[in-house]
């Protein structure tokens, strides 16, 4: 599909198929428009041209009552958590499913206390999103991502800017949640080293289409410098290191 | 060529006024859809009624009473030169009745609960709380923004209301223990004078009309606000100048209506 | 948990607006004679009606049994036809009791002030009252001053 935000094409007649109960990487340079790639699965923005579908279901021909539906049976997590600041961790997650199902009080307790203990944070459910650290409040997002059992999750940028405990606590649980929940997990991010140890397939996108697609060994092994050069993380390749600019001794000696 | 310039300029901003009230209709349109499901959960009707309007209460109180005095003190000095000082209830009754207590508390109540509330909303949209809670198929029009409407529609009255009274009593201070009025003068006088409904019920009309436009006015800007500190503080802005401009406008227009007849 | 205060707080934060409400309707502003709606009209005509507005007092010896309900103007007699609307219990009044307009103190506002007469009937629903006396205007009254002024020292 195609998609312009103003005058910038950001997708130009792109094509991705998302595997079920696989992880699937998104990957490719800051800014190329991953967030809102995901923005447009889950319906938020409606491509120019193209269609985007899950299982089955047009998502943006569907009625308002039935995208909603459709989004409960998908888990997303920001990139910085979008917990509601006003309650602790333990209603963020019960927030949900207060919301969608009829469930008494003590269920929804007993389910609470599963995921947050699914992400290791049970003992943290009476803290408020303020008192959380990056990496927690992350966690508690991917509880509350996985509330109502979803058959899929997006990650938008899981592990940008974490320590390296709390970046292999996060690359675990998204590989063993995908595992154990059979989940269908998308992942978006730049950060080559985790993102590739984890995924069953990559699409790595610049300018708006897909540059190649495979799984992490083909990639590895690819022969086009660009995808190199992003795998192994040079600073000079395809992506020139130096922005435009006039040659070094003309600038220096001044005009 | 500069003058074309300026023109073509001119040309763009009134469209852009025009698109952006489209935009705030088609916003306010949408929230009011979501209202009917909105009364099975009052509870969030009722929390809202909170932050803007018993956080505003404070205030209002306080500077009801200072304008209450205020008035009560000049309409002493000009009344009493024609030797009519006893009309001074009349007086701060009406005026505050008619204009100065849904006026001020509009514009009060613009500059606390409005600026909160485009605050609070921007911030949401900043951090994507707004975009989570519609991923989360939890749609924010009615979770977040009708109650705020609703609550400000029900607050403003209200503590309009209050404003007026607390004015009265404070001109009742001034004038009977600070002048000298007989106490029986200034409350019959003005039980005489001011009609319940030409003067207490427009007053009325009138909060309700301006709680309505000033609360619109703060949940769509922090809607529509971008979502970095600074977009916040311009939008905080916005919010503030425009619906106290709005305010002032509105009740010219109304006192029109309303008080041309007489 | 703390939703409970919230509640309590703006049950009190409604209850005073409320109550503002309603002390400023009863004490301040003029419903309780709303209540008597139910007055029988009676209607006077004048050369002359002044100041005099709708619902404007009208008082007998000081104290207000009524009040204007309405003023127009009879194209035929060119007279100004006042209705008013006199309070239930007040209705006493001779077929011959006279209204004129009067000013409340020195630049006060102007009311319908009734003399009783001494017929035995008594004005209903409807009545007229024939002996008016109209408003005084202050350039006439000035005016004549001036003029009987003017003849004095010829």
């Amino acid at each position: 599909m195609s998609f312009s935000r103003g005058s910038r094409q950001i997708f130009n007649d792109i094509s991705l198929d998302i595997p079920r109960g696989k992880v699937t990487a998104i990957m490719g340079p800051s800014g190329t428009g991953k967030t809102t790639l995901l923005k447009l699965i889950g319906g938020q923005l409606k491509p120019d041209q193209g269609s985007v579908e899950m299982d089955g279901n047009n998502v943006h021909q569907l009625t308002r009552k039935d995208l909603y539906q459709l989004r409960k049976r998908m888990g997303m997590l920001f990139q910085s958590g979008a917990l509601l600041t006003d309650i602790n961790v333990f209603d963020n997650i019960a927030y949900p499913l207060r919301e969608h199902t009829d469930l008494d009080d003590s269920m929804i307790r007993s389910l609470v206390l599963m995921k947050l203990n699914a992400v290791g944070l049970r003992g943290a459910r009476d803290l408020m999103p303020s008192e959380l650290s990056g990496g927690m409040a992350r966690r508690v997002a991917m509880a509350r991502a996985i509330a109502l059992d979803p058959v899929m999750v997006m990650y938008d940028e899981p592990f940008t800017g974490q320590d390296p405990i709390s970046m292999g606590v996060l690359v675990n649980l998204i590989r063993s949640m995908n595992q154990s929940l059979h989940l269908s997990s998308i992942v978006v991010s730049h950060d080559v080293p985790e993102t590739m140890s984890i995924s069953d397939y990559i699409y790595l996108i610049s300018d708006g289409r897909v540059v190649t697609q495979g799984t992490p060994e083909e990639l590895k092994n690819s022969s086009d410098p660009w995808v190199q050069q992003f795998i192994e993380g040079q600073s000079d390749g395809p992506v020139p290191f130096h922005y435009a600019a006039s040659p070094v001794m003309q600038d220096l000696i001044g005009e | 060529m500069n003058v074309l310039d300026k023109l073509q300029k001119l040309g763009q901003s009134v469209i852009s006024v025009f698109s952006r009230l489209g935009q705030a209709t088609l916003f306010l349109y949408e929230i009011l859809l979501t209202i009917p499901g909105l009364l099975l959960r009052p509870s969030l009707v009722i929390k809202q009624l909170y932050t803007t309007g018993v956080q505003t209460l404070v205030i209002i109180l306080v500077a009801g009473c200072f304008v209450g005095m205020v008035l009560a003190l000049q309409a002493y000095y000009v009344l009493v030169d024609f030797g009519a000082e006893d009309s001074i209830s009349q007086m701060v009754v009406l005026t505050l009745m008619r204009e100065l207590g849904p006026v001020m508390t509009g514009l009060l109540f613009a500059g606390r609960a409005g600026s909160a509330l485009t605050a609070e909303i921007g911030l949401m949209k900043s951090t994507e709380q707004l975009s989570g809670m519609e991923m989360m198929a939890i749609d924010p029009m009615q979770r977040v923004m009708a109650p705020r409407i609703l609550a400000g529609f029900l607050a403003m009255p209200l503590l309009t209301a209050v404003f007026m009274a607390v004015g009265v009593l404070g001109g009742y201070l001034v004038a009977v223990h600070g002048v000298g009025i007989f106490e029986g003068v200034y409350w019959s006088l003005a039980q005489l004078k001011v009609d319940f409904y030409t003067d207490l019920m427009n007053g009325m009309i009138k909060s309700v009309v301006f709680g309505f436009v000033i609360v619109w006015i703060a949940v769509f800007e922090g809607y529509d606000s971008v979502p970095t500190s600074e977009g916040l503080g311009q939008a905080t802005t916005r919010t503030v100048v425009h619906s106290s401009l709005a305010v002032l406008g509105l009740d010219f227009l109304l006192t029109a209506i309303m008080f041309g007849d007489i | 948990m703390n939703s409970k205060k919230i509640e309590i707080a703006v049950g009190l934060f409604v209850a005073l607006g409320f109550a503002a409400f309603f002390m400023l309707a009863l004490k301040v502003s003029n419903l309780i004679s709303y209540e008597s709606e139910s007055g029988y009209k009676i209607s006077a005509s004048f050369d002359n009606i002044g100041g005099l507005r709708e619902r404007s007092p009208v008082a007998v010896g000081g104290v207000r049994i009524g009040k204007v309900y309405s003023i127009e103007y009879d194209n035929e007699s060119y007279e100004a036809v006042v209705t008013m609307e006199i309070e239930p219990q007040y209705n006493r009044f001779p077929t011959d009791t006279s209204a004129g307009i009067l000013t409340a103190g020195l630049l006060g506002e102007q009311y319908i002030g009734l003399e009783p007469g001494a017929e035995e009937e008594f004005l209903t629903e409807g009545g007229k009252i024939d002996v008016t006396q109209s408003a005084i205007v202050l350039e006439e009254v000035i005016g004549q001053f001036l003029y009987s002024k003017a003849d004095e020292k010829e």
